[in-house]
């Protein structure tokens, strides 16, 4: 196939600068200004890719974002790849490369082809009901599925173009620049308004500007003349900003847009590096004006979707604006006016037009008397019946209507064409008015839905808003646009408008065949396979509401969200249900309107930008120390610091020994800490911890259990009262920002009478934790004037103090059961005070450990991790803290819950140790655990909390939680793994050194 | 998106926001008289309004303050913005 059916140079494609680029493999000439699509058809290509279940060959059907067929992949193979591209979008470019992408081997020769012969098998909801039984099957079915579905391939290397966002306000925002859109623009940028005006494509003047026929004009100048004047005149505008190639993707709630701008896309690869690729625009409007245009619908018959079968306007645009014909045989198929434009375009510059059928038996336009004229044969009253060829069509049959349109008579005519134009009237894109949340209205006439009522500060014009003649367009325009600016002045007065076409029309949803439905192909979502047959299934298996047909046949769920074919689908669900088509309402059009690229969606927050990361003062110690960290929430923490070829198991087996051994130290600075001050701080505490605090004395502290308001352990931690009327409270590191908001919310809104004030000082403390056997004489050599003796510092107190000149507060409480120290500084001189530590450590094997090995330390004497141990299902009660919660205090968050009926339970999850029966097996954290597995089905009784290998106690130990546990002290439980059964024995969760003598151990 | 009027800020994106349910529900004073069903309505009980309902929100990334709007939750237009501690000034 060398065929050159580009027929005269036109505005848009420069005939002097060509371009090579590959599809599937093979080489093609274009030239700049084509689209994909454009340049394929110049070279005779039609058949693009195969249709997504039945996998018949499918060629390229439109010229704009609503394309169903032509969907490819760009740069197969590539770290810039990009599945499901529209070849009617792609501007080429020198090097393109692109492939079909549904299709597999290859577009020639398809295997999922043969679901074409088997579809009798293929109908409406057949993968819900086949490939979900046996239900084993369906990993054995998903693989061929998915390769034969044809979704295109994702990049398998990180996307080297760079994208970005960017907030834009304006007082007016006006999408699409078709006439009426640049008619706006006009009217508000020159009262004064700053205006934004956005199209897709990569011009202006949407389908007007290639209207340069001699039968339309507006004020006695060509109707392209016109439009272009007022195009130069508009780009002199300062006060207007036009920007082409954005595509708006959503439109929200109070005129809150975003849309996609393309900055790179049409240039050649090797243009492209360091420029942004898309930017995503946020886009708040004061006003938005919606001028999104009309898209043509296609005609319902059978096998409707080979290739060379296309919109009757794709036809025009694809002549008239790139001097590419799509046939050289046409022949154009209506139900309406519009067709003859095409036809018109066709014959003028000696293209052959075979026929016109037309649904109409009267027509009676200046322009069909024009056509009929060159000896072109209209057949009115008729409707095409089936179409034949298989890769590219080569002929048609059609019969006549009967009176009612709803049956064929006479005898089947056959005609032979390589291009049939079909048009079934127009659809106004009301996409993103609904998105914004307006109402439609049905207007029975020409039966479309158009803007009823608007939810924000907007207006529809032109065909978006059902306007559909040139004389529309231009009066109502003005009209509407001056009323809802608010504008007196304008430089338009009247509009004489010549036009060769009426607004008659004759509308069929399904139209009629020969055949029974059920041996009929008529497709109504071409890009997912639904037929005509499929939704008169759905409705006759009792589905009702379009969402649920919609669902059940997949009619408009593909990436062109059914832009085509969704009316269609509602014409016959009403004319079968017999029902009015208003009635019905559309499906709901979501955002994006075309899809996003990942890239756009997340800018410039890639790699490193990805999410904040927090790391603690004492952090680059940590990686010149060879550890490994784990994220705690935004933190990176240091997890183990293994040495020489130690693994993780291995470091943390070392450094729990030498915690209790000798001595550790754990960089503990990312404990949430808040400063809580005022007169009333100490009653506060009461009410929020479940424990008293009105008598703890200035210098000391205490472990605190937060509840939430159902009883639910929230968060724990230490707070300590530095003065009479000042706290420091810590929180987990995790819970911080949480537990600050629910204290701020209880201050401002339940107790807004206490007098107290919070700040998060967390980040300005570093705090550092030396604990072990050896830790007071390590803390005495860095603090050398401060008295570490047991009687002036004890167990659970607070001392302010200095290292030299750097103020520290000491506390000495413990989360390891060892005694324990821990150093707050300020966060500059956390480093230094660590690596001080360090130095008066080095004689007594002081060794750092990370959160690993702390969450082994505090297992082993059963402390509960706040997340981990507890889900928001845990009172206190369930984790056996009865102790913490105080039954003299009237009220604290959560009381009132703890003895609500469910909550008294006995056989509430409750936590407990668990020793497996083999002392070395460690139980993996999450299973399950049960008490008879001969039951069936087998009841679970809790699951594994907390599971490690102990060093210290040369056994490995758990923590779980478990139904009625409790009770169950000593009672042998059975936890089920994938190849064997682990016999456990209930303990009690304090493995280690139940009396607390190690607090103040020393050596 | 939305924009919410803070009665502390003035006009600010939804997304500096923090939408804490509805509003006008007071923490009992004296829990322990309350009855599990009485304790019950405050704790779980809320109220799913389609039209306008009274929500609490927080400007958790501005002053922090916590304020009530009366919002439409059909179309997400919102009538009223108050005070903790005022009466909703519409209907
Ligand atoms: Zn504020």
């Amino acid at each position: 196939m060398s065929k050159n059916l580009r027929f005269k140079s036109s505005k848009q494609v420069d005939e002097t600068y060509r371009i090579s680029f590959k599809f599937n493999n093979k080489t093609y000439y274009g030239y700049k200004g084509d689209t994909l699509a454009s340049a394929l058809l110049a070279n005779d290509v039609h058949l693009v890719g195969r249709s997504f279940k039945y996998h018949r060959p499918r060629g390229i059907m439109t010229a704009g974002s609503e394309e169903p067929n032509a969907i490819i992949q760009l740069h197969d193979n590539t770290s810039r790849t990009e599945p499901n591209v529209r070849a009617t979008e792609v501007e080429i470019y020198e090097g393109l490369v692109a492939s079909s992408q549904n299709c597999w081997p290859s577009v020639n020769f398809d295997i999922g082809g043969i679901n074409n012969i088997l579809s009798p098998v293929l109908p409406a909801g057949f993968y819900y009901k086949t490939f979900m039984w046996p239900k084993s099957f369906w990993e054995k079915y998903e693989y061929f599925i998915r390769k034969s579905a044809g979704l295109g391939k994702s990049p398998k290397e990180a996307d080297p173009d760079i994208y970005e966002h960017k907030y834009i306000h304006c007082d007016v925002l006006i999408i699409g620049a078709g006439i009426s859109g640049i008619m706006a623009a006009k009217l508000a940028a020159k009262n004064g308004l700053k205006t934004l005006l956005v199209d897709e494509k990569s011009f202006l003047g949407g389908s007007t500007i290639y209207d340069n026929s001699e039968f339309s004009k507006i004020n006695n100048q060509i109707t392209s003349s016109w439009l272009e004047k007022e195009i130069n005149e508009i780009s002199k505008l300062e006060n207007l900003e036009i920007k082409t190639r954005t595509s708006i993707a959503a439109f929200h709630g109070y005129n809150f847009l975003l849309a996609r701008e393309n900055l790179t896309d049409h240039l050649p690869i090797n243009q492209r590096e360091n420029k942004i690729r898309q930017r995503l625009l946020k886009i708040r409007a004061k006003k938005v004006i919606s001028a999104t245009g009309a898209i043509e619908r296609p005609l319902i018959f059978d096998n409707n979707d080979r290739p060379g079968i296309l919109l009757s306007s794709a036809i025009k645009k694809y002549i008239d604006l790139y001097g590419v014909a799509c046939g050289e045989n046409n022949i154009l198929f209506t139900n309406n006016d519009t067709a003859y434009e095409t036809a018109m375009s066709l014959v003028q510059r000696g293209i052959k037009v075979n026929a016109i059928i037309d649904n109409r038996e009267e027509i009676n336009s200046k322009l069909s008397y024009e056509i009929a004229k060159n000896n072109i044969k209209i057949f009115k009253g008729f409707t095409v019946v089936d179409t034949y060829g298989y890769k590219r069509i080569n002929g048609l049959a059609i019969m006549e209507l009967s009176k009612d349109g709803q049956k064929v008579i006479g005898k089947k005519i056959k005609l032979s064409c390589d291009s049939l134009g079909v048009s079934g009237g127009w659809t106004p894109a009301v996409h993103l008015f609904t998105q914004s949340g307006g109402k439609l209205k049905f207007r029975e006439d020409d039966q479309v839905f158009i803007p009823h009522k608007y939810p924000s500060d907007q207006l529809s014009i032109g065909s978006c808003n059902g306007d559909l003649s040139l004389e529309e367009i231009t009066t109502n325009t003005v009209l509407s646009v001056k009323k809802f600016l608010n504008i007196n002045n304008t430089d338009y007065k009247t509009f004489e408008i010549t036009t060769g076409i009426n607004k008659s029309k004759r509308n069929i949803w399904l139209l009629p065949s020969d055949k029974i439905l059920g041996k009929t192909k008529s497709f109504v979502d071409y890009q997912n396979d639904a037929t005509a047959k499929d939704i008169k299934l759905a409705l006759r298996e009792g589905f009702r509401s379009i969402e649920h047909v919609k669902r059940y046949t997949t009619t408009g769920m593909g990436t062109d969200q059914g832009k085509l074919g969704n009316m269609h689908a509602l014409g016959i669900i009403s004319e079968t249900a017999g029902t009015k088509m208003g009635e019905h309402g559309t499906t709901t059009f979501r955002p994006p309107y075309t899809p996003l690229t990942f890239g756009t969606i997340v800018g410039r927050n890639v790699g490193k930008f990805f999410d904040i990361i927090r790391r603690t003062p004492i952090h680059d110690w940590h990686v010149a120390n060879n550890a490994k960290f784990e994220n705690v929430g935004q933190w990176k923490r240091a997890w183990y610091y293994p040495k020489a070829n130690e693994n993780m198991h291995q470091a943390v087996q070392r450094e729990s020994k030498a915690a209790r051994d000798c001595a550790g130290i754990l960089d503990a600075s990312t404990l949430g800490k808040i400063d809580i001050q005022g007169t009333d701080a100490s009653e506060f505490l009461n009410r929020v911890y479940t424990n008293a605090w009105s008598k703890l004395a200035i210098g000391k502290c205490r472990y605190g259990l937060m509840l939430n308001e159902d009883g639910m352990v929230y968060d724990d931690g230490v707070t300590t009262r530095i003065g009479e009327n000042r706290y420091i409270m810590t929180t987990t590191t995790g819970g911080a920002a949480n537990v600050l908001g629910k204290l701020e919310d209880y201050l401002q809104t339940e107790w807004p009478e206490l007098d107290v004030y919070l700040s998060s000082v967390t980040d300005h403390y570093a705090t550092i934790s030396v604990c072990g056997p050896h830790s007071k004489k390590i803390v005495s050599k860095v603090i050398p004037d401060l008295d570490f003796s047991d009687e002036k510092f004890p167990h659970m107190s607070f001392k302010n103090t200095k290292i030299g000149q750097i103020k520290c507060r000491v506390m000495r409480i413990s989360f390891t059961g060892e005694q324990s120290y821990e150093i707050n500084v300020q966060s500059n001189f956390g480093k230094s005070v660590w690596e001080k530590c360090m130095e008066a450590g080095k004689d007594f094997n002081i060794t750092p450990y990370g959160t690993e090995t702390m969450h082994l330390l505090r297992a082993e004497k059963g402390f509960i991790i706040v997340g981990q141990d507890t889900d928001a299902t845990m009172t206190p009660i369930d984790l056996q803290m009865d102790w913490i919660v105080s039954k003299k205090k009237y009220d604290f968050i959560g009381k009132r819950s703890l003895y609500r009926s469910d909550t008294i339970k006995d056989d509430r999850k409750q936590l407990v140790g668990l020793l497996t029966e083999n002392p070395k097996e460690v139980l993996e954290e999450g299973a399950q655990i049960v008490a008879d597995i001969k039951k069936s089905p087998i009841e679970m009784l809790g699951h594994v909390t907390s599971s490690y290998y102990s060093p210290n106690l040369n056994k490995s130990i758990a923590l779980g939680v478990v139904k009625g546990g409790k009770k169950m002290l000593g009672q042998k439980l059975i936890i089920p793994m994938e190849n064997k059964n682990i016999n456990v024995t209930v303990a009690d969760p304090v493995f280690l050194d139940k009396e607390g003598e190690r607090l103040n151990a020393e050596l | 998106m939305f924009l919410i009027n803070c009665p502390f800020c003035g006009e600010r994106e939804q997304s500096e926001f923090k939408a804490g349910g509805e509003a006008h529900i007071e923490r009992p004073k004296q829990p322990t008289e309350l009855s599990d069903d009485e304790w019950a309505e405050f704790l779980f009980m809320r109220k799913n309004i389609k039209g306008v309902q009274f929500e609490r929100w927080n400007h958790a990334h501005g002053c922090r303050k916590w304020f009530n709007i009366a919002r439409d939750t059909s179309n997400d237009q919102i009538k009223a913005v108050y005070k903790m501690g005022q009466k909703p000034p519409v209907k």
